[in-house]
């Protein structure tokens, strides 16, 4: 283990503090619970050790194994090399957010281009240096509206349709104020949603929160339900997947207030879960109620270009019951990843990423809709994502398929009770034509039995 | 410091100047010293909406703290002071007029009469330190 201090540095600052021995620092914890025994087996090597988790991982199957048709949150898109050999670059691999952020310039100038790409992606004004995922943003975003109307109006309204874990995200940080009412009906899931939205919002209601493309992969026109949020004097968050708002139009046009999203489309790895990166993005009016920081850049008393710390107004040194949230931590490295791959890509590659995603996945709609007892619903526009109905229980088929080296959907039955042997499937750029045909032929003989 | 003879003050620094039965409070000129560089201000309370004693009337972000304007007094907010949302710098120039923060019709004029004098808040502030 490494241990920075000598023997000599230790005795020095025991003498200062008037110690004779490390032991005595911890003399305030009763002597039986001071050195527990563990119950531990005898140590490995380097090289045992590495066996042994070798062996484990390799348990597991990867997608760069499988042909992988699952999405709804985390997508199985195509990282570019650059964006890891960058991100190992000693400077950005070992840094912690900036504590003393001025001398961090590398750091500081990462989360300006970060912030400018996803301002400029959303249609917003400004966004934050990140958030831990795609959740926590969405939390963040009813936070700050609640903060915004000074607790006046109490209703969060969550659309059926947004991510099942990002609304169990918004009870989770919101469930414990007693006035805020979180109203979200999820067994409602099908419902067309903006119109049941609208008749939902009234004069105590914060914050509308919906998905774009919904958790079903569906593109639904918010125009109408955007102006009725703003008619109401209420405002609009808008969960976005970013590689989709290479094609479609951005929230803004449709009166966002908050764009938020998960960032791991933009080249981070599935990598089981984590670690994510949450963007959030929103109008000048509103960024003094916005947790987490804003870099911004500026001139020395030299006339030198560099980045500042322009906005930490709710973080919780500048006082902590004062501060909207006390998430001071961003993503800095998985935001850096997001900016390599989103600067690789540009406007035009982004572009072309988000048209394969939709033709590959309106392709492979068709081919299934074709196989005799798998239906998908015709009339819904969506870009990546669709729902197709098994003529089984979808643990048969999709075990079926794991055994044939396809990752089958999401099983939305486990969700949604309701929808039983209904499936979301994903489709990225980077299945292939034969991957379809693989899938299609054994989705026909596993429904033939 | 600054402290004019014709207003009163509260322990937390706020002002208040009498007119009628017009409150109109501020922060002190030792407050806004104390709070360095003012970059904006966030008015809690409406105007038409009541107001207690000891309610946060208004709150103040400085580059180094963010501070509360608790009222004073008791009554109904009459007007804020809609200038500070562009030129929060103006709580710093200009404490005692034009960085005044709200106006207040107050209910119980007890609560006016128990404020400080100038006399007596320059001594409270010179035991603070």
């Amino acid at each position: 283990m490494f241990i920075p201090h000598t023997e000599f540095e230790r005795q020095e600052m025991l003498k200062v503090i008037g110690k004779d021995s490390l032991e005595s620092l911890f003399s305030d914890i009763p002597e039986k619970y001071r050195f527990p025994k563990l119950d531990l087996p005898p140590a490995l090597s380097e090289m045992e050790a590495l066996q042994e988790l070798t062996e484990l991982a390799d348990a597991n199957n990867s997608c760069d194994e499988l042909i992988c048709f699952l999405g709804a949150g985390a997508y199985n898109h195509y990282v570019p090399a650059a964006v890891d050999m960058l991100l190992r670059c000693g400077d950005f691999f070992t840094a912690y957010t900036p504590y003393q952020p001025e001398i961090s310039q590398g750091t500081l100038q990462a989360i300006f281009e970060f912030q400018s790409l996803i301002a400029n992606l959303t249609g917003m004004e400004v966004s934050n240096a990140s958030h831990y995922d795609g959740a926590t943003a969405c939390a963040e975003a009813c936070i700050s509206a609640y903060h915004h109307f000074r607790g006046k109006r109490t209703k969060i309204l969550i659309s059926p349709a947004l991510h099942p874990h990002y609304s169990d995200t918004i009870h989770t940080y919101l469930g414990a104020i007693d006035k805020i009412e979180i109203a979200d009906k999820s067994e409602n899931i099908q419902i067309d949603s903006p119109q049941f939205l609208v008749e939902q919002v009234n004069e105590n209601t914060a914050l509308v929160i919906i998905q774009y493309p919904d958790f079903l992969g569906r593109i639904m026109d918010f125009t109408n339900l955007g102006k009725a949020v703003h008619d109401a004097g209420a405002l609009l968050a808008v969960a976005v997947n970013p590689i989709a708002l290479g094609l479609l139009k951005p929230p803004s046009e449709f009166g966002a207030d908050f764009v938020v999203g998960e960032g791991q489309p933009l080249g981070i790895p599935m990598s089981f879960g984590g670690p994510y990166l949450g963007f959030f993005a929103t109008r000048n009016e509103l960024i003094r109620k916005i947790s987490g920081r804003i870099v911004g850049e500026t001139i020395d008393g030299k006339g030198n270009r560099g980045y500042v710390l322009t906005l930490t107004a709710r973080e919780q040194h500048i006082r902590r019951e004062k501060a909207t949230s006390n998430i001071c931590t961003n993503q800095a490295l998985m935001a850096l990843a997001a900016t390599i791959y989103m600067s690789l890509l540009g406007k035009s590659g982004l572009r072309k990423v988000a048209e394969l995603c939709y033709q590959k996945a309106h392709y492979a709609a068709e081919q299934i809709a074709k196989i005799p007892g798998y239906k998908v619903n015709k009339d819904w526009v969506f870009f990546n994502e669709f729902v197709v109905e098994y003529p089984a229980d979808p643990k048969i088929i999709n075990d079926f398929l794991l055994h044939e080296g396809v990752l089958g959907g999401l099983d939305l039955g486990d969700y949604y009770p309701e929808e039983k042997n209904k499936v979301l499937f994903a489709v990225t750029e980077k299945i292939t034509r034969g991957d379809i045909d693989i899938l299609t032929n054994l989705l026909q003989e596993v429904g033939n039995d | 410091m600054k402290t004019p003879e014709n207003l009163k003050y509260g322990k937390t620094d706020e002002w208040v100047k009498m007119d009628g039965n017009i409150a109109t409070i501020g922060i002190s000129d030792y407050a806004q010293d104390q709070l360095s560089d003012i970059v904006y201000v966030e008015f809690n309370k409406d105007v038409d909406e009541a107001v207690k004693k000891d309610e946060v009337l208004s709150t103040i972000e400085s580059v180094k703290a963010a501070g509360d304007v608790i009222s004073p007094v008791s009554g109904k907010v009459l007007e804020v002071n809609e200038g500070l949302s562009d030129k929060p710098e103006l709580l710093n120039d200009d404490p005692y007029e034009k960085g005044w923060v709200c106006k207040v019709e107050i209910s119980i004029p007890a609560e006016y009469d128990a404020l400080m004098s100038a006399k007596e808040y320059e001594s409270y502030c010179a035991g603070r330190h």
